[in-house]
């Protein structure tokens, strides 16, 4: 398990250079977005329209802060479960998203689509949102205000701690992880 | 009657609403601090300190421990000597939920229709479990319940000759299966007998008892046992990353049933288990 440090946004060869259990420190915008903004991404792909944002070589993180503080860019920012975003995930991979951050099991149809468009799963530490939300720099909305806590943002994060669980080449820290403390 | 004003209630649920996002319970952090001396797995210790400090940074900035602060679920105890005054209960403690999670910056996690999926707004309405009890006090327990872990729970009717050992394979296979997605480590309220309903309350109502505690009834006491040894050889361990730390407690709660069932219900809980009561 090595320690990676990456900034968005990510090429092939940042992906490709990572395996499960490895600790990456991200440093850059990332988008931010769940349930609600995936479903209207998706329906305006349906209706042939374009996105509100450009989603090459980018990574998602998947969560709804808790409203800020004043002087505070963010409330707490854990991830979400990030399964629900399963259905959605392989068409925003097949634009070009280099990643998805969140916590939980992702289907065999995500960690495929992973392979087949060199991307990468990340966690986030589920829980640990205050923590995590030190690493936030700033916040903004960039679609969907009408959704509160779904809308979609843009994070400019520092040193954003997650730990790789789905590779380019199929692995899962889930299974694997699982696996070497089952009695 | 002793009279108690709908103000005073909603001032205490405002409090709670807070004071549970913001404080984890001292029981959570000796249990994180006596399972990392057990702990096998470097990783495991590493993530159980993160949330130590998780817990830290949230007390002394006033930060929500967790960005999913909840649906409000209410245990109340009201004495049949206590009228409220100037108000109705349900009324109160939904403007203290009103008035907690905009106060406290915490997120409103409430859609008013399932399908249509509208935000409320202000994380009303609450979920509100009435008893009424012998006495002139009012007791309010609240226990605010995060969707990724809600998600993760079940009620399954078996079979009267399924026993004891049908309720333990129905928690495992469920603990297995939810896997890293409830934020391990957890904690598992079991819930059988009742009705179909009646087993989910059951278990829910168990996540309020201490974590250290065993059920007074042997036999529950010792599937709480087994149940624990069992899930904490699974190897999910905190965050699902590998590990021995997969529940910090198994809680079981019974309740007479119909002589053609045995419903059984697993509620699982995060490992921020926030919960805090007050009586007024």
């Amino acid at each position: 398990m090595a320690e990676a440090k990456l900034t968005t946004p990510l090429t092939d060869k940042d992906v490709e250079s990572l395996n499960i259990g490895d600790k990456v420190l991200i440093t850059g915008s990332i988008l931010v977005g769940r349930d609600s903004a995936h479903k209207r991404l998706i329906d305006l792909l349906d209706a042939g329209k374009p996105l509100p944002v450009d989603l090459k070589g980018q990574l998602i993180y998947y969560a709804g802060p808790s409203p800020a503080r004043p002087g505070n860019p963010v409330g707490s920012a854990g991830p979400t479960t990030s399964g629900r975003m399963d259905p959605y995930a392989p068409r925003l991979l097949a634009l070009g998203l280099k990643g998805m951050i969140g916590k939980g099991s992702r289907s065999a149809e995500v960690i495929e689509a992973c392979k087949k468009h060199k991307a990468v799963y990340l966690a986030a530490v589920g829980g640990a949102a205050a923590l995590i939300a030190k690493s936030v720099k700033n916040a903004e909305v960039v679609a969907y205000p009408e959704l509160g806590p779904e809308a979609l943002r843009l994070m400019e994060v520092e040193d954003f701690p997650a730990v790789v669980i789905n590779d380019t080449r199929g692995n899962d820290l889930y299974v694997e992880g699982r696996a070497k403390y089952q009695k | 009657m002793r009279e108690i004003e709908a103000k005073t209630i909603t001032g205490a649920v405002k409090k709670l609403c807070i004071d549970a996002n913001y404080y984890l319970n001292d029981e959570v952090l000796e249990a994180f601090r006596s399972y990392k001396e057990k702990e096998e797995s470097p990783v495991a210790v590493d993530i159980l300190s993160q949330l130590e400090e998780n817990a830290r940074i949230s007390q002394e900035g006033q930060f929500p421990l967790c960005q999913d602060t909840g649906f409000a679920v209410f245990f109340v105890e009201l004495g049949s000597e206590v009228t409220i005054k100037g108000g109705t209960l349900p009324d109160a403690i939904n403007e203290g939920v009103r008035q907690g999670y905009s106060e406290g910056y915490l997120r409103k996690s409430i859609v008013s229709d399932p399908l249509e999926r509208k935000n409320t707004g202000d994380n009303t309405p609450a979920i509100i479990h009435l008893e009424i009890v012998p006495g002139d006090k009012l007791k309010i327990t609240i226990l605010p319940k995060g969707g990724g872990s809600e998600n993760m729970s079940e009620v399954r009717m078996l079979k009267p000759a399924d026993g004891a050992k049908g309720v333990i394979d129905f928690v495992l296979e469920r603990v297995s299966k939810a896997g890293p997605n409830p934020c391990p480590p957890i904690v598992v309220g079991v819930g059988i007998g009742g009705t179909f309903e009646t087993a989910a309350f059951v278990a829910k109502k168990a996540l309020l008892r201490p974590l250290k505690s065993k059920n007074p009834k042997p036999h529950l006491a010792a599937i709480e046992e087994e149940l624990l040894e069992k899930i904490n050889q699974m190897g999910i361990g905190p965050q699902g990353f590998g590990g021995r730390c997969t529940a910090l407690a198994v809680l079981v709660e019974a309740f007479p049933c119909h002589i053609a069932s045995l419903p059984a219900a697993v509620n699982i809980e995060c490992h921020s288990h926030r919960h805090k009561e007050v009586v007024l």
